[in-house]
């Protein structure tokens, strides 16, 4: 099965890869492993940053210093800069394809705040924006006729090696969920968009359960670098119980945090990082916390927010508009991932990475509200468009030059030998746990040390984890164990990093180096496979 | 307290499960029986947060969310309907989605610089809510005689683009869902009924209807009578 250009993973960013692919006049396929509209970005709330001024004055350059304050130093300003001056040509873009946005009284797209924003600038849709912009980008796949493949799991890319020793992408192989077979998917280009790992927190998360950085794990062992994975963002308001978000878009309204005792203790749209350590260290008090939005009333509330009331009345059993809604901070967007250069490009010729599994450097060490779908729109034109362009002139590059082909993905082959005597959903659970304690929100190099010990006795045992299921046919037991292992080794990479990297800096906050040092760690840490090792180093 | 599921591998089977697990939601209870008990029980799941669309199944023969449904002792959890199943909960939605390409729920073109009022957005606001989830077209009764109906989430599609004033051609847009489409539905509601974002295919065709009305196209139901329509909506002869 052929294509010019391959792009796995459905959701924004991958979509949007493929409408631009597509347009720049390449033969797209776009693969799943669940249904596109099914995916993470449906859970995007608050809104899509771009400086349009609708509401009060703005300007892009204070979307770019805004972001960059944010990001602690280690964003790439030149990046910054490239994704906030096409804020408003990306939003104007999903205008013009029909996503409902809310209006003002004036007849434009409405704008409301976000932590860490000096205006007014997230684009909204009530607290639906990622739904609505996600089907619409659907709807618009496929009025072009894009080829999308549901349930589809990525195992591994399919590589070449030049003579000159460079690697090239030449495909994916793939489980076909459905019949259990395994398929290669040949194809000039490859855009990897499936998404983040904040799924190593398990249910300290507000993800979906597909987050578990697949695509990242894939990559690296394909050859291509990841930096900064040891920035995690911790969302600071989700529901107590279930890890649920509420948006941010509620503080922005005016919604405040109160501890037990009642008493505000943080300016609540400060930067997420900053606010979910305030969050931290009352809980930490033994306060409990809350959102309160009462006195935004109940006709704001609906029309504004009616998701999370919905969501509060569903899985807290209470009603925000009369009471109080416990929350805590969880995982919730990981700014590290596959390395790329500014062409999107990853470090294997041909395979571009998008979105949240991929690190344009633009959100540094703590991402900005609203800049997340941005990034799926810009990022995805330009990934898009690129990758369209190397498989037109690269098209022949794997036959003519008799490369050497790594097609084969041994994942299945070596769980087949796998027992089940350990269960692995215990495991996972476990893994969670540790991490929301020892690589969450404050951080310490024995916790972390002891954190590293803990998951590398799990990889130890990993051949005594199998699935218990056998079937062929929609095995999620095994699916959900190849989602495991990757987690184990994203894990690992996370810990390594964590522990390197002794200073405080966004939202990596270690307990016992809490300034930030410039000095040192002013650089992105990047992590590459060598043989069967990874090492890890520091690059500006 | 004992739930039962309707499982399918080979060949349908119904199990019995004991949880202790008063007050969750289905989708809780459907991963503690996966994760202790059963690890062979299939199901799709996402978000947990009734915006994917991935749980739906049924639940004492009434379509839900997994993740939006609190279980009850005895209750029975079957799959969609109207859909292949593939193994257990987990259905086939690839011919349910197809309709949407075949209905062209799409916008025609890109449209620039079209400003739309708040009184605009709110025609098509809660269209534009739908997650699909594809409930509706497991509710609808229509498929037990027509299997290539459009069905109510790709008409419901339909009337978010054609009420937009963003869309330069909704005649087009009426012309394609007159053959299986909008005189098909039998206007039964259930769709309404089952949806958990409270959207109405049924008051969705209702508007369609009217504008292919407007359109000049008839109910073809009734257009081989001859005759016209009474008062009432009954016809005449």
């Amino acid at each position: 099965m052929k294509s010019d250009v391959l792009v796995i993973g459905a959701g924004g960013a991958g979509l949007v890869a493929a409408l631009k692919a597509h347009e720049s006049g390449a033969k797209v396929r776009v693969i799943t492993k669940e249904y596109p509209t099914r995916s993470q970005t449906s859970m995007a709330q608050g809104g899509i940053n771009a400086a349009l001024g609708n509401v009060s004055d703005d300007s892009v350059e204070d979307h770019i210093q805004n972001t960059l304050k944010s990001a602690h130093g280690i964003a790439n300003e030149e990046a910054v800069r490239l994704l906030c001056g096409s804020a408003p040509e990306a939003v104007e873009w999903l205008d013009s394809i029909g996503v409902c946005f809310s209006r003002t009284k004036d007849a434009k797209i409405a704008q409301r705040t976000l932590g860490g924003a000096s205006a007014p600038r997230a684009c909204y849709a009530q607290d639906y924006t990622g739904l609505k912009i996600l089907h619409t980008l659907y709807d618009r796949c496929l009025a072009c006729g894009i080829e999308i493949v549901n349930e589809r799991y990525l195992l591994d890319f399919i590589t070449h090696k030049s003579q000159t020793e460079d690697t090239y992408i030449g495909g994916a192989s793939v489980l076909n969920i459905r019949t259990g077979e395994v398929e290669i998917y040949e194809s000039a280009s490859v855009i990897v968009a499936t998404g983040g790992y904040s799924r190593v927190y398990e249910k300290h998360s507000t993800n979906a359960t597909g987050s578990t950085g697949d695509g990242i794990a894939a990559a690296i062992r394909a050859g291509a670098r990841l930096s900064d994975m040891e920035f995690i963002q911790f969302h600071p308001t989700a529901l107590k119980g279930s890890s649920i978000l509420i948006s941010e878009s509620a503080r922005g309204a005016g919604g405040y945090l109160l501890n037990s005792k009642g008493q505000r203790f943080t300016n609540e749209l400060a930067p997420r990082d900053e606010v979910a350590r305030a969050i931290n260290d009352e809980i930490k008090k033994g306060e409990d916390v809350f959102l309160d939005i009462r006195h935004l009333g109940e006709a704001f509330i609906d029309e504004e927010l009616p998701q999370e009331r919905k969501l509060a009345r569903l899985y807290e059993n209470i009603d925000p508009v009369y009471d109080l809604i416990p929350i805590k901070p969880v995982a919730h967007y990981t700014m590290g991932g596959i390395e790329v250069d500014k062409e999107s490009q990853t470090r294997v010729r041909g395979l571009y990475a998008v979105g949240e599994c991929a690190n344009h450097k633009v959100h540094g060490a703590n991402r900005l509200g609203g800049n997340s779908l941005l990034e799926l729109i810009v990022f995805g034109k330009q990934a898009g468009e690129n990758a369209a362009k190397h498989a037109i002139q690269n098209i022949k590059v794997g036959s003519d030059l008799g490369m050497q082909r790594n097609a084969h993905s041994n994942i299945l082959q070596e769980i087949k030998e796998f027992t089940s005597e350990i269960d692995f959903y215990e495991k996972r659970e476990l893994i969670g746990n540790l991490f929301y304690e020892k690589v969450g929100i404050t951080r310490e190099n024995d916790g972390l040390q002891s954190a590293l010990e803990e998951v590398m006795k799990i990889h130890k045992d990993i051949a005594m984890m199998g699935p218990k299921d056998k079937s062929k046919i929609y095995n999620t037991n095994l699916l959900e164990f190849i989602e495991f292992k990757n987690i184990l080794e994203l894990s690992e990479i996370i810990l390594t990093c964590a522990i390197k990297r002794q200073e405080s800096r966004g939202a990596h906050f270690r307990s016992d180096k809490k300034v930030q040092n410039d000095t040192l760690y002013k650089v992105h840490s990047i992590v590459f496979k060598d043989k069967s090792a990874y090492g890890v180093q520091y690059e500006d | 307290m004992k739930i039962k599921i309707q499982r399918y591998s080979s060949s349908f089977e119904i199990k019995e499960y004991e949880v202790d697990m008063q007050g969750a939601t289905l989708l809780a209870v459907l991963n503690e029986i996966k994760t202790k008990q059963d690890s062979s029980l299939t199901y799709a799941s996402g978000c947990r947060s009734s915006v994917c669309g991935s749980c739906s199944m049924r639940v004492n023969s009434k379509e839900v969310l997994a993740c939006g449904y609190k279980i009850k002792d005895g209750d029975l959890v079957e799959p969609l309907k109207n859909t292949p199943v593939i193994r257990d909960l987990v259905v086939d939605m690839d011919k349910a989605l197809s309709f949407n390409a075949k209905a062209k729920a799409w916008q025609s073109s890109l449209s620039k610089n079209i400003a739309l009022t708040q009184a605009d957005e709110k025609r098509n606001e809660i269209q534009s809510d739908c997650i699909l989830c594809g409930s509706c077209y497991s509710a609808c009764p229509v498929y037990a005689v027509n299997e290539e109906f459009l069905g109510p989430f790709a008409l419901t599609r339909v009337w978010k683009y054609v009420s937009d004033s963003r869309e330069n051609t909704p005649e087009n847009k009426i012309d394609t869902i007159q053959t299986n489409g909008v005189w098909d539905c039998t206007l039964c509601n259930e769709c309404t009924l089952v949806c958990p974002q409270n959207i109405s295919s049924k008051a969705d065709i209702e508007k369609l209807r009217s504008k292919s009305a407007m359109a000049g196209y008839n109910d073809p139901n009734f257009g081989n009578f001859g005759g016209g329509f009474g008062f009432d909506g009954s016809p005449s002869f």
